[in-house]
C-alpha cells in the first residue's frame, strides 16, 4: 500500500509530487514511462517557459530540471521506463518495466498526469498517397532535437498550433525550407509571439483558411495540393495550388491521453476529452485526481505546474481524511464559453475557474450567474480559443448558488 | 512613421503600435508592461533574438543549448553555423558554456549530459 | 535450380509456398517489393466470407466455401488472429429481401452451412446498433474476420522455416523457357525453376504475358477504407454488408480481429495499377453509406484511411490454370480471394502434382508457428517469466497497442525479416494504434538501424526511396 502514486513524471506529475511531499505526504511514487523525468519538455528545447512561474525565460529542459532537482532533493521515489497498464476503480495500479516485470500497487490516492498526444494525420481523411515524409510536428521535433536527424528539406505544415510554429523555425534553422503553414481556421491556434518569431522572422507564409486537400508522392512525399476553404471549412476547388515538398508536418491539435482514466472508470468530458473534476482536481472517482494536459490541454507549462500543485495538495487532504464535500455546484457554459475546469465546485472556498472560448470575440463581458442574476462579471478586450482564460471567484460569490453559469456577453 | 509589432517577450503577445521619427522611437502603445516598450524600442532599432538549438557531443549524441542573451536578429543563421560546427565535450551540466562568444553572447547548455 | 518458383508473396503466394513446403522441394518466392504482403493482401476488408456470393459452380464458389472451412485451423497453426464473428447482409425493403433469398438459395447450393434470414426483432437482439431502417438480413454464422497481412507473413515465414527461400526486391521482368523449366529474371539476377506459380496479383496478367499467355487481363479496382480506434470495435459484432449491387458488396462495417472498426471499401475501376491514392469522393461515399446500415458509428474516432486495389480478372472468375507445362496462373484473385487462399493453395498443390511435380513428404515439416502476439496473449505469470529471462519484454515501446521492445526485436529477427517501419508495423502492430507511430516511430527506427546494422537515416518506411529522415541535422555533420 502506497499513500500516493502519480502516473506520469512530466511537469504535472513532478509538480504534484513536490506539492504533496511539502504538504506532509512523503510516501509518494512517480511512475514514468520514459527514461527521464520531464515528459515532453525534454524535446521542447526552445525558450518561453517559466516566465509566470519563475519570472525568467527558460527552455523546456531547464524548466523540467527545476522540478527534477527538487524531486531528487526531496528523495521522492521514481520508477522510470515504467508503463502503467491499468488503474482500477479502487486504485490498484498495474504497471510493467524491465526490472520488476508486471506488478501491482494499491494506492490510497492516485494522481493522473499522463499528458496528451498529438492528433495524427490519419484522423483527418486527407486524400492522396501515403508516402514517407509525413509526421506530426512533435515526432519531427523528436527526430531533430533528440535524435539529431532531419526529416526533410522542403516542408509544408498543416495546422498553426504552437508545436507546428516552433518546428517551422527549428527546421529552418537546421537548413530546411518551410514553404507554408496552412491553417484551416481563419485564425491561428498558436501564440501571437510564435507567429512573429517563428514565421515572420523567416518570411514563412501563414495561410489562414487553407488546408491540404491531396498528398502526392509514391515513396517520399513529392508535393501537396492546398486549397482555400469557405466559411463551412470546405475546400474551394478553384483555389487549389500545388506546392512541391518532401515533408509534411501536422500540428492539428492535442488530445489528452485518458486511456487509464477510462480504465479507472473516471467520468470524462466530451469537450475537454479529460476528466470531469472539482476545484481540487478530484475526478468522479474518490481519491483519483487529474491534472496537467491529461485533464485539459494548456497553453503554458506554468499553468500545468500550478494546476498540479492544487491536485497534489488536495490528494494530501484526501489521504489525511478530509473527504468532506459540503456542497455540489455544477458549472455550466453557454457554448461561447466552451468549457470550464473545474466543472464542479464541492467546497466552500475561493476558486479559480479556467475556461476556453469557442471563437474569437472582441469587447466582451465574461458573466458568471446562478441562472437568475449575474454574480460576477469581467471585461475582456479580446478572447480567443487558443488562449486559456480564468476568473477567480470568492466563496461569498457562489455561497447560495445551486449552479453556476458561464457566458459571454458582447458589448 | 507608424509601425505595428507583436511583442514576443511573453505569451500575452501584445499588439504594439510604435511611432518612429527617423531612427528614434517616440511612442509605444498597446503594451501591458514596461518590457513591451523596451521590446518595441529594440525591435525598431536593433532587433534581437535568442537562439535555441542543439550541439553535437563528443559521444555523437546531442545536448540542447541556447544563447545566454539575445543576438542581433540578422545574425541568426551565422550563429547556427557556429553551433553546427561545435562539438561539446562530456560531461555537461546546465549552464555550462559551450561557445564563449557568438555575436556578444555565450552558447550555454540547457541540459545535463553525463 | 529450384523445383518451384512462386512469383508474388501475397496471401496466395505465401500459402502456396507454405503448402508446398511440407514436401522435399526447393522453393523460392520472388517478391518485387521490400517486404511480403504488400499488394491487395495488406489493404482489403479482412473478411472470411461465408460463400453465398459467388455464382454456383464457379471456382470462386468452390474455393470460397472450402477456404472458409479451412481458415480457422490454418490461422491456429500459423498463429494468426482469426475470429468467427458471423456476417449479416442487411436489407431495407422487399426488393432487398428478394435478393437476400436469392443469396440464401445460392449459398445453400454452394454448400454454405447454417445460413438463415433474420427478421428485425432478432436482428435488434444480435446487433443493437443496426439502423432502424433495416428490416431483414441474411445471417452467415460461418463467416469470420482474419488479419490478412499476418496470414501472408506467417505463411511465408512458416514456408521459410521449412526451407523455402524468399527474395525481396526481385521484380520479375522476363521469363525464358529452358530445357527443364523457366528462367526468371529481374534487372539484377535470375533464378531457374522447373515449375512456376504466378501469384503476382494485380500484375499477374503482365507476368503471364512474359510466357506468351494473353488470354486474360487483370484490372485494378480501387477500394478505400476508413479505420476507427480500438474503442469502437464493439459497435457491431458481426460483419455488416449492405444488400449487394453490380459493383460489389457495398460499404461494409466490421470489427477487425484487433478490435478496431473498419468501414469500406469503395469500388471504382481505375487504370493505373500503382495508384493507391485515397480520394475525397471515396471518403464522402464511405461516410454517407455507413450510416445507412449502422447508426452511431463514431466517425470522429478515425485513426487512418487507406486504399487497396482489387485484382479484377477479365473472366469474372478466379483464373487458375496452366497455360504452359509447368507454369500455373493464380490470377484475378479478387474477393473472396482472402477467404479462398488456403483452398487455392491446396488446389494449386493438386495441379502441380497432376503436372508431374513429384511430392515427397518432408518428415521435418512443422506446420506450427508462434504468433507475433505470443507475449501479449500470455498470462501475467507467463509474462513475468519471460521478462525475467529477457527484460526487453518489460519495456513498452508502442503505447497505443502495448507492444514491447522484446516483441519488436523478435519480429525483426524472425522470418520473413522486416526491413522497414511498415514491416515492423504489420508484424507487431507497433505504430498501428491511435497515434499512428507518432511516439514509437523514432524508437523503432533506432531498433531497425541497430538490428539491420545500417545508419539511422537509411531506415525506410517501406523500402525504395521511402527514407524516414533525409540526413543528420547540423548541416549533415556527424
Amino acid at each position: 500500500m502506497r499513500d500516493l502514486v502519480i502516473i506520469g513524471g512530466g511537469p504535472a506529475g513532478m509538480s504534484a509530487a513536490i506539492a504533496a511531499y511539502e504538504n506532509g505526504i512523503t510516501d509518494v511514487l512517480i511512475l514514468e514511462r520514459d527514461e527521464n523525468l520531464g515528459g515532453i519538455l525534454q524535446q521542447c528545447i526552445h525558450n518561453g517557459f517559466g516566465l509566470h512561474k519563475f519570472g525568467e525565460e527558460l527552455t523546456g529542459p531547464e524548466y523540467a530540471w527545476r522540478y527534477e532537482e527538487k524531486v531528487r532533493a526531496l528523495g521522492i521515489e521514481c520508477k522510470l521506463n515504467t508503463m502503467v497498464l491499468d488503474v482500477s476503480n479502487d486504485k490498484v495500479i498495474t504497471a510493467t518495466n524491465a526490472q520488476d516485470g508486471i506488478f501491482q500497487i494499491q494506492a490510497k490516492a492516485v494522481i493522473l498526469a499522463m499528458g496528451c498526444r498529438e492528433r495524427s494525420k490519419g484522423a483527418l481523411n486527407i486524400a492522396g498517397s501515403r508516402p514517407a515524409g509525413i509526421y506530426s510536428a512533435g515526432t519531427a521535433q523528436k527526430f531533430v532535437n533528440m535524435k539529431g536527424y532531419l526529416p526533410g528539406k522542403n516542408v509544408v505544415i498543416l495546422g498553426s498550433g504552437d508545436i507546428g510554429l516552433i518546428m517551422a523555425r527549428r527546421m529552418t534553422l537546421e537548413g530546411a525550407k518551410v514553404h507554408a503553414v496552412c491553417e484551416l481556421m481563419p485564425y491561428s491556434g498558436g501564440l501571437a509571439r510564435n507567429i512573429e518569431q517563428c514565421l515572420n522572422d523567416f518570411n514563412i507564409p501563414l495561410k489562414l483558411s487553407h488546408t491540404i486537400v491531396k498528398i502526392h508522392g509514391k515513396d517520399r512525399v513529392e508535393g501537396v495540393t492546398i486549397a482555400k476553404v469557405d466559411e463551412r471549412r470546405k475546400p474551394i476547388a478553384e483555389s487549389e495550388e500545388y506546392i512541391p515538398c518532401d515533408t509534411i508536418l501536422f500540428s492539428v491539435g492535442l488530445i489528452p491521453e485518458n486511456e487509464l482514466s477510462k480504465s479507472a472508470k473516471v467520468d470524462l468530458s466530451a469537450i475537454t476529452n479529460g476528466a470531469v473534476v472539482d476545484q481540487d482536481r478530484q475526478t468522479s472517482v474518490e481519491g483519483i485526481f487529474s491534472c496537467g494536459n491529461v485533464l485539459h490541454v494548456h497553453d503554458l507549462v506554468d499553468y500545468v505546474s500550478e494546476e498540479a500543485e492544487i491536485a497534489g495538495k488536495a490528494a494530501v487532504e484526501y489521504i489525511n481524511g478530509n473527504k468532506d464535500k459540503n456542497i455540489l455546484i455544477p458549472i455550466k457554459t453557454d457554448g461561447k464559453v466552451r468549457y470550464t475546469v473545474p466543472q464542479t465546485i464541492t467546497k466552500e472556498k475561493d476558486v479559480a475557474v479556467y475556461f476556453r472560448v469557442s471563437d474569437i470575440y472582441k469587447n466582451v463581458k465574461v458573466n458568471v450567474s446562478d441562472g437568475n442574476e449575474v454574480l460576477f462579471s469581467k471585461k475582456r478586450v479580446k478572447v480567443a480559443p487558443g488562449e486559456m482564460e480564468s476568473v477567480t471567484l470568492k466563496k461569498e460569490v457562489f455561497a447560495k448558488a445551486k449552479e453556476l453559469y458561464f457566458s459571454l456577453e458582447e458589448m | 512613421m507608424e509601425r505595428k509589432l507583436t511583442c514576443i517577450i511573453c505569451p500575452l503577445g501584445c499588439e504594439l503600435t510604435v511611432q518612429t521619427e527617423g531612427k528614434n522611437v517616440v511612442d509605444v502603445k498597446g503594451n501591458t508592461c514596461p518590457r513591451g516598450k523596451v521590446y518595441a524600442e529594440n525591435e525598431c532599432t536593433n532587433p534581437q533574438r535568442t537562439i535555441t538549438s542543439t550541439v553535437r557531443c563528443s559521444d555523437g549524441g546531442l545536448v540542447s543549448v541556447k544563447t545566454d542573451k539575445p543576438i542581433p536578429k540578422e545574425k541568426m543563421l551565422e550563429c547556427m553555423a557556429v553551433i553546427n560546427e561545435t562539438v561539446a565535450e562530456l560531461p555537461i551540466s546546465i549552464g555550462d558554456v559551450i561557445v564563449d562568444d557568438v555575436f556578444g553572447s555565450k552558447i550555454v547548455a540547457t541540459q545535463n549530459k553525463a | 535450380m529450384y523445383d518451384v518458383a512462386i512469383i508474388g508473396a501475397g496471401v496466395v503466394g505465401g500459402l502456396v509456398a507454405r503448402t508446398l513446403s511440407k514436401y522435399k522441394l526447393k522453393i523460392c518466392i520472388l517478391e518485387s517489393q521490400n517486404d511480403v504482403a504488400m499488394g491487395a493482401t495488406k489493404a482489403n476488408s479482412a473478411i472470411v466470407h461465408g460463400g453465398f456470393d459467388a455464382k454456383e459452380g464457379s471456382l470462386k464458389a468452390l474455393l470460397n466455401v472450402r477456404g472458409c472451412k479451412m481458415m480457422e485451423s490454418v490461422c491456429n497453426e500459423l498463429g494468426v488472429s482469426y475470429k468467427n464473428n458471423g456476417s449479416l447482409v442487411v436489407g431495407f425493403n422487399d426488393e432487398d429481401r428478394a435478393v437476400l433469398n436469392e443469396l440464401l438459395n445460392r449459398g445453400i447450393t454452394n454448400g454454405v452451412e447454417r445460413l438463415q434470414i433474420l427478421e428485425k426483432e432478432e436482428l435488434r437482439e444480435l446487433e443493437p446498433n443496426l439502423s432502424d431502417d433495416v428490416v431483414c438480413a441474411l445471417y452467415a454464422p460461418t463467416a469470420g474476420i482474419v488479419c490478412p497481412y499476418t496470414l501472408a507473413i506467417s505463411a511465408v515465414g512458416n514456408a521459410m522455416d521449412n526451407g523455402a527461400e524468399l527474395k525481396c526486391n526481385f521484380e520479375v521482368i522476363s521469363i525464358a523457357e529452358t530445357d527443364n523449366g523457366y528462367k526468371l529474371s529481374s534487372a539484377d539476377e535470375s533464378v531457374d525453376a522447373r515449375f512456376v506459380v504466378n501469384c503476382a496479383g494485380i500484375y499477374s496478367d503482365k507476368v503471364a504475358r512474359m510466357i506468351g499467355d494473353d488470354s486474360f487481363d487483370v484490372h485494378p479496382r480501387r477500394g478505400e477504407y476508413i479505420l476507427l480506434d480500438k474503442e469502437c470495435g464493439d459497435t457491431v459484432s458481426c460483419t455488416i454488408f449492405r444488400t449487394p449491387s453490380k459493383m460489389g458488396k457495398g460499404i461494409l462495417v466490421t470489427p477487425t480481429v484487433h478490435g478496431n472498426l473498419l468501414l469500406g471499401p469503395t469500388s471504382v475501376d481505375i487504370e493505373d495499377k500503382s495508384d493507391k491514392d485515397t480520394t475525397q469522393e471515396g471518403f464522402d461515399s464511405i461516410l454517407r453509406n455507413t450510416h445507412e446500415t449502422v447508426s452511431a458509428v463514431p466517425l470522429q474516432k478515425t485513426i487512418t484511411s487507406f486504399c487497396g486495389l482489387r485484382s479484377v480478372g477479365s473472366t469474372g472468375d478466379f483464373i487458375i490454370n496452366s497455360p504452359k507445362k509447368g507454369f500455373i496462373n493464380a490470377a484475378g484473385i479478387e474477393s473472396p480471394g482472402l477467404t479462398a487462399s488456403p483452398a487455392i493453395a491446396e488446389y494449386i498443390e493438386d495441379m502441380l502434382k497432376d503436372s508431374g511435380l513429384e511430392m515427397i513428404s518432408d518428415p521435418d515439416y512443422n506446420p506450427i508457428r508462434k504468433s507475433y502476439h505470443a507475449f501479449s496473449e500470455a498470462s501475467d505469470e507467463q509474462k513475468n517469466e519471460m521478462i525475467k529471462e529477457n527484460p526487453s519484454y518489460g519495456k513498452i515501446i508502442c503505447r497505443c497497442e502495448g507492444v514491447t521492445e522484446g516483441e519488436i526485436l523478435d519480429a525483426i529477427r524472425r522470418n520473413p525479416k522486416p526491413r522497414d517501419l511498415d514491416g515492423v508495423k504489420r508484424r507487431t502492430r507497433a505504430q498501428m494504434g491511435r497515434c499512428q507511430g507518432g511516439f514509437c516511430g523514432p524508437y523503432i527506427t533506432e531498433l531497425l538501424a541497430k538490428e539491420l546494422n545500417i545508419p539511422y537515416e537509411d531506415v525506410t518506411k517501406f523500402g525504395g526511396k521511402s527514407v524516414v529522415n533525409i540526413g543528420k541535422t547540423k548541416g549533415g555533420q556527424a
